[in-house]
């Protein structure tokens, strides 16, 4: 059930990424009225404020995704520059949560990829929460190597495959 | 020569005594296969057209005869004469056999049979085993009675009987495997749980699609299995029974769970749990659903499997650096089994105990392989760009696992291979097909 509850919103995130005008329901509406609001108060430079707090400016620009080496699961440098960006929009936009991700690419078993994919989950968990995140506003979830996003069987799709998406969920009631 | 009477397959257990018995009279046959590692040409065998006792037994007496052939060539020990060739036409199941005429066209053995129906659904099947060149029968006859919707398992049952006659052990046909069955693009697959007969025959789905599904494991007696399901949003191990198709969460935790199976008693569950940061190992009682870690440490610990007696597991771990085998007493130290290159996932302990069958992974191809239970006397069985996940016949015999082809468009189908290696073959899935696990012996 949860599981097709993020994909409807995985859809609508998408759809407003690319979107222009009034036609993606609830969820656009909130931002352009966000937008209006602060488009008020300056006249000018503040679109780069304006976008910061999109989710289309966490998936594309900060990253919602997070790449690994062949079995690892350790920040590296270019993990945690996209990691603190993700930490900055969190802290700054608290009506959003956080379900990461883990995932692997095809090459290994499904078990050991079940636990490679916890294991990036809970790492980006972990710096996240370093970062200042309240532990329960992130979930994690590992899909091993059920779910590739790219299908080739190279290391071209392999390296896009092991990553960490951090997938943001709005938080209802707040 | 007496028939031995057997009831109703509802009844199978009632003929399950009769059957012990019978076999415990065979002896020493020799007909007998010994199965070695050196190559063996398959023992020729005629299977006489089972007779039928009226005119409405005879699609089933054909259909029976022609499921104890596939079975029998299948196991790839046996080269059926087709019945072209066959001189003689058995036209009375009791007639004496005429040795001569099965001499002649080189069989060395000859299944002789009949068929009943028993109005309104009930089919009896009678058979008898025969050494030609020694012009003896082998065993008593045996009569097996079921239903016609299970005509395909009395078909087994035959198959068994004369499989063990001739090996010295039982057979695995009257079996089936549990497994997922796969459909849709790669990148969005959907996973239905299955579950058919060893062959292929009987396919039912057991889930609907809608949430992942993971590696189905039979409970002992074959009346349950265990399995992981996205159901919840995250990996959790999940039990199903085979009768109602009711199932339940098993591990009940907030944390991440998978790649669960049973113990050989039925009682406990192993399987994986993300505790904090870490998958570890733990046993669960499958009654009270309490449950206790048995590995600790900082390292990926999973898809662990007993031993026969269920004293022992054996699992995954990378502690070492990367994915290696360990034994372990329940309660006890590891022991590092696999030193071979590469890395070794997926263990899986013979119901016979003389083996743990595993995935090897090493330059970036995968291969099924065997090893004693201390990692001596390694052997490949299989080779491809991906090969995953053994699961043992009943007896032991026999290995299934799942083949996935490269690319955009790769896709999961099951393969059987002899322990020895020999006798690689596809098995007929209705979709894609991945995490075969072979039941017990069916009662």
């Amino acid at each position: 059930m949860k599981q097709i509850a993020t994909c409807a919103f995985v859809a609508v995130v998408a759809a407003f990424a690319g979107c222009t005008g009034t036609d993606v329901a609830d969820y656009t509406g909130n931002a352009s009225d966000g937008a209006e609001s602060i488009a008020g108060i300056d006249d000018g430079g503040v679109s780069l404020f304006d976008s910061d707090i999109t989710v289309e400016h966490f998936q594309s620009e900060i990253g919602n995704k997070v790449f690994f080496d062949v079995d690892q699961s350790a920040i590296t440098e270019d993990i945690a520059l996209t990691l603190d960006g993700q930490a900055r929009w969190l802290l700054e936009n608290t009506n959003f949560d956080a379900l990461i991700e883990g995932h692997t690419d095809e090459q290994g078993t499904r078990e050991y990829n079940l636990a490679l994919g916890a294991r990036r989950a809970n790492s980006v968990r972990d710096y996240l929460i370093d970062r200042g995140i309240a532990g329960n506003r992130l979930r994690i979830v590992t899909y091993g190597k059920e779910r590739p996003e790219e299908l080739c069987s190279e290391e071209i799709c392999w390296s896009a495959n092991r990553r960490a998406v951090s997938v943001l969920t709005e938080r209802i009631g707040t | 020569m007496k028939i031995r009477a057997a009831v109703a397959v509802t009844a199978i257990i009632a003929s399950c005594a009769g059957f012990t018995s019978a076999l415990a009279q065979t002896g020493e046959s020799p007909l007998r296969i010994e199965i070695t590692e050196g190559v063996i040409e398959p023992v020729p065998i005629a299977t006489a057209r089972f007779v039928a006792d009226s005119e409405a037994a005879a699609p089933f007496a054909e259909e029976i005869t022609s499921i104890i052939v596939d079975d029998l060539v299948g196991s790839g020990l046996f080269r059926n004469i087709p019945e072209q060739a066959h001189i003689a036409k058995i036209t009375n199941f009791d007639s004496p056999v005429q040795y001569s005429d099965w001499k002649a066209i080189n069989a060395e053995a000859l299944i002789t049979g009949s068929v009943e129906v028993l109005p309104p659904e009930t089919i009896s099947v009678k058979f008898r085993l025969f050494d030609v060149f020694l012009e003896v029968p082998v065993g008593d006859g045996i009569k097996f009675t079921g239903s016609k919707s299970n005509l395909r398992r009395l078909a087994h049952k035959v198959s068994d009987v004369v499989y063990s006659r001739m090996l010295g052990e039982k057979g695995y046909f009257d079996s089936r495997v549990a497994f997922v069955s796969e459909s849709g693009p790669k990148g969005s697959r959907v996973k239905r749980l299955a579950i058919m007969d060893y062959d292929g025959a009987n396919v039912r789905y057991l889930s609907d699609g809608r949430s992942i599904v993971l590696a189905p494991r039979f409970s002992p007696d074959g009346s349950r299995i265990i399995y992981t399901s996205y159901e919840s949003g995250v990996p959790r191990v999940y039990i199903m029974d085979l009768n109602t198709l009711q199932s339940r969460e098993l591990v009940e935790s907030v944390e991440m769970s998978f790649a669960p199976r049973f113990s050989p008693d039925g009682r406990k569950a192993i399987f994986s749990l993300n505790k904090g940061s870490n998958t570890d190992i733990f046993e669960i009682d499958v009654a009270t659903g309490n449950f206790r870690q048995v590995t600790f440490g900082n390292s990926i610990e999973t898809a662990p499997s007993y031993s026969p007696d269920g004293q022992s597991i054996v699992f995954e771990s990378d502690r070492s650096g990367s994915q290696q085998l360990y034994v372990q007493p329940i309660n006890g130290r590891a022991k590092r089994i696999s030193f071979g290159d590469g890395r070794y996932g997926t263990p899986v302990w013979s119901p016979r105990g003389d083996y743990i069958a595993f995935t090897k992974q090493a330059g970036n191809r995968f291969h099924i392989g065997v090893m004693r239970t201390d990692g001596s006397e390694e052997r490949l069985l299989s080779e491809s760009f991906l090969d995953e996940g053994p699961t043992w016949s009943p007896n032991g015999r026999v290995l299934m696992f799942f083949r996935e082809s490269r690319g955009e468009f790769g896709a999961p189908f099951l393969i059987s291979v002899d322990v020895t290696g020999r006798n690689l073959k596809k098995v007929p899935t209705p979709e894609f097909a991945s995490d075969p696990a072979w039941s017990p012996l069916l009662r």
